[in-house]
This record gives structure tokens, C-alpha cells and sequence, in this order.
């Protein structure tokens, strides 16, 4: 598909490094501020799209990017189910049990198993959104009217 | 706050109304847009920041996926003359609409006024949630900790909806 | 009150939509209408007068919270609405590509 006029790319150029830094800090601080995996992952997709319009892409290049990314979102949601079995298996028998110890309330480094579950979740999520608007793209591509 | 909610409300009310009487597609997909972004004002208004967040960025990407589709094909409503079929269709969905509106006032009386609800489960989550969990933001302690499961069944849900999209849209096999 | 009344109006306003609207686009906008309605009502209801929101501070801590709970719910259920809404439009497509019209009644009557 062809990308856009000179403007959109050079802004393109500008801005989306930050949009994607953005969605990784929303995602990490997510047990500290408004946020978390779903506003993470969205932020994420946001900026992987902005991409995908402004310079355009062939054919090939865009099939092989598909391939990878249902790669991606199929590890994210088989590592959130290996986490939560996890609880299974140290402590208590409890599933989705939190079983990292807690920190101070605050910090970083605190609540357990949280952080992992948000990186997790944002990856998942932002891979789905991709690959919708991928195989849209894909499909006006094969099949032009 | 319920005048400001209910004038924001009503603003949202004369969109929608636009959306789906409106001649050219794609001045019916921007207007849904539009209701959607005015969605995260009163969120903002609500105090709910995580979600004022999420449905800016979901309605900008579905706005794309709508005018993606809209955009090769004939772009204007066909009009259509209202013959005894139209009449029935619209005659029925003004009784549904009656009816369901007079259930729901007779429903609501029961509830308390905007502010002083009394979910008796907001309590138990909110006392010592942040000592228990260890997160400092209760809606993502909420969402793993106490509600973990609905978050699985939505990972799997996603899994499921991107599986039925790339199988509509598959051309091969063909030959 | 009026608040509810309101939000429940919007809902409505969606539903006339679907059910007197012939056009494919049509319905998909109404669908989406019905769901922000939706995510309205559930926010109104955790509301609590004075409350701020919930993010606790270590450093001083505030006696009366926005409820979580509803919020929580919302939260998966904006990015669920999105995948439905998306393979609602993948449908679509397609059915224009064969057939060469949004408009249902016709679709029903050529029949393939």
C-alpha cells in the first residue's frame, strides 16, 4: 500500500519513538498511577499503526509481519496462564494466588506478581489490535475492487 | 455533578440522533466518534482516569477500522420510500421503546441518588486493599488480585475475536 | 435520577437504530451507540459525593474513595467492544464485496 505525503511522514518520524516509550511507562508504573496493561497496550498499538499508514508497505513485508505477531500474542497469553497456575504450585493452593512477596506500598519494586501480569496482558493486547488492522490491510490489498 | 453529567448526556443524545439519520456513511461514522470522545468527558467528571485513558485510544482505533470500510463503496444511504413493511418496523420499535422506558422508571425508584449509593462490596475492596494487595492503584488491584479470572476469560476472548477475524478474511484456498 | 434517565435514553436512541435502519453501516454505528451507553451507566453507579479518585497515596492517606469495583469491570469490557466491533466490520466487508450493496433488504432477497 502507499504510504503518505512528506508531512505525515516526517511528523510520523517525530513522534511515534515517544508514543511507544509512553505506552512501555504506562504499562510498568501500572500498579502506581491511572494505567495499567489495557491503557498500556492500546498506547502501544496506537503508535505501531500510526507506522503502518504513514510509510506504507509491501505486499510480502506485511504477510511476514502478521506471521510474527500472532507468534507474539499466542506466548503473552500462554505466559499469563503459566503465571497464574503458578500460585498452584508455591504457598497456599489457591489459583491466581499473588505469590511474590509485597513491598512497601509505592514503590517500584512491590505487589508481587502485578507487574509481571501488566506486561503480560499490555504485549497481548497490543499484538490483538495489530493484527485486526493488519488482515484488514492485507485483505484490501489481495482483493482490490 | 448530575446537571453536568445530564447536559453532556443530552449533547450525546442529539449526536446519536445525527448518527443514524444521517444521508452520507461517512458523517454517520464520524458522528459515532464524536459520541465516543464525549464518553471520556464524563469520565474525567466521574473521577475514572484508567478508563478516561482506554476509551480515548479504543475510539480513536475504531473510528479507523469504520472509515477503512466506508471508505471504498458508495458512500450515501440509498433512500428507500417507507411502504407497509417500513411502517410496522417503525411502529414496533416506538411501542419497544415505551414500554421499556416506562419499566425502567418504575425500576429506578428504588435507587438512592447519584453520589450516595451504598454497594455494600465497596467497602470490603476498599479497606486495607492497598495493604493486602501491595499496588498503590486499587483499580489494577481489582483487576489481578481480587478479579483475576474475569481478566483470563478477556485475554481468551481477545485470542477468540482475532482468530474469527483472520479466518472472514482469508482468500486463499481457492484454487 | 435524571442522570440515569438520560443514559438510558442514549440507550434507546441506539436501539431504534437497530431495528428500523436497513443500511449495514447503520446498524454497526447503533451497536457501538448501545455499548457507550452502557460504560455510562456502570460509571454513574460507583459514583460517591466527595470522593476522589482511587489511587492511594502512602504519604496522606484520604478517607473516602471513588467505589473500584464497576470501573474494573469497564475497563475489560472497552477493549472487548473494540474486537466485537472489529469482526463486525470484517463481516461486513465481506458481504459488500459479494453482493455489491449494504442494504439488507436486498441481500435477503438475492440470496447468494
Amino acid at each position: 500500500m502507499k504510504g503518505m505525503t512528506l508531512i505525515v511522514k516526517k511528523t510520523t518520524q517525530l513522534i511515534a519513538g515517544m508514543i511507544f516509550i509512553y505506552g512501555i511507562y504506562v504499562i510498568i508504573h501500572g500498579h502506581l498511577t491511572p494505567g495499567g496493561g489495557f491503557a498500556g497496550g492500546v498506547i502501544i498499538a496506537g503508535s505501531l499503526i500510526l507506522v503502518t499508514l504513514a510509510y506504507g508497505g509491501d505486499f510480502m513485508k506485511l504477510v511476514k509481519e502478521e506471521a510474527g505477531t500472532t507468534i507474539v500474542e499466542s506466548m503473552a497469553t500462554i505466559m499469563v496462564i503459566i503465571i497464574a497456575t503458578a500460585g498452584f504450585l508455591f504457598g497456599t493452593k489457591i489459583f491466581f494466588n499473588n505469590w511474590l512477596p509485597k513491598g512497601i506500598v509505592g514503590q517500584l519494586v512491590s505487589a508481587g506478581v502485578l507487574p509481571l501480569y501488566n506486561i503480560f496482558v499490555g504485549t497481548e493486547v497490543a499484538a490483538s489490535i495489530f493484527i485486526i488492522f493488519l488482515s484488514l490491510i492485507i485483505f484490501k490489498e489481495e482483493s482490490p475492487q | 455533578m448530575e446537571l453536568a453529567i445530564s447536559i453532556i448526556t443530552g449533547l450525546m443524545i442529539l449526536g446519536a440522533l445525527y448518527a443514524i439519520h444521517a444521508r452520507d456513511l461517512l458523517s454517520s461514522v464520524i458522528a459515532c466518534g464524536i459520541v465516543g470522545y464525549s464518553l471520556v468527558i464524563c469520565f474525567l467528571l466521574l473521577k475514572a482516569p484508567d478508563l478516561a485513558i482506554v476509551q480515548i485510544v479504543v475510539d480513536t482505533i475504531t473510528l479507523i477500522i469504520m472509515v477503512a470500510v466506508v471508505l471504498d463503496s458508495s458512500r450515501e444511504e440509498a433512500f428507500a420510500k417507507l411502504d407497509t413493511q417500513g411502517y410496522v418496523t417503525a411502529a414496533t420499535g416506538i411501542l419497544m421503546i415505551g414500554v421499556l422506558l416506562y419499566f425502567f422508571i418504575n425500576a429506578i425508584q428504588s435507587m438512592d441518588t447519584l453520589g450516595q449509593s451504598t454497594l455494600r462490596m465497596a467497602n470490603y475492596y476498599i479497606e486495607g486493599a492497598a495493604q493486602k494487595t501491595g499496588s498503590a492503584n486499587l483499580v489494577t488491584g481489582v483487576v489481578f488480585d481480587f478479579r483475576g479470572y474475569d481478566t483470563m476469560g478477556e485475554a481468551v476472548v481477545l485470542v477468540t475475536a482475532v482468530l474469527g477475524v483472520l479466518t472472514i478474511l482469508r482468500i486463499k484456498g481457492k484454487k | 435520577m435524571t442522570a440515569y434517565v438520560m443514559c438510558f435514553i442514549l440507550f434507546l436512541v441506539g436501539l431504534y437504530g437497530v431495528i428500523t435502519r436497513r443500511n449495514l453501516i447503520k446498524i454497526a454505528v447503533s451497536l457501538s451507540i448501545m455499548e457507550i451507553s452502557t460504560f455510562l451507566f456502570f460509571a454513574l453507579i460507583g459514583y460517591i459525593d466527595g470522593g476522589v479518585a482511587p489511587i492511594v497515596d502512602p504519604a496522606d492517606p484520604v478517607q473516602t474513595y471513588v467505589d473500584p469495583l464497576p470501573q474494573a469491570l469497564v475497563l475489560t469490557a472497552i477493549v472487548i467492544g473494540l474486537a466485537t466491533t472489529a469482526m463486525l466490520m470484517a463481516v461486513i466487508i465481506r458481504l459488500y464485496r459479494k453482493y455489491g450493496t449494504f442494504d439488507i433488504r436486498e441481500i435477503k432477497n438475492l440470496k447468494g
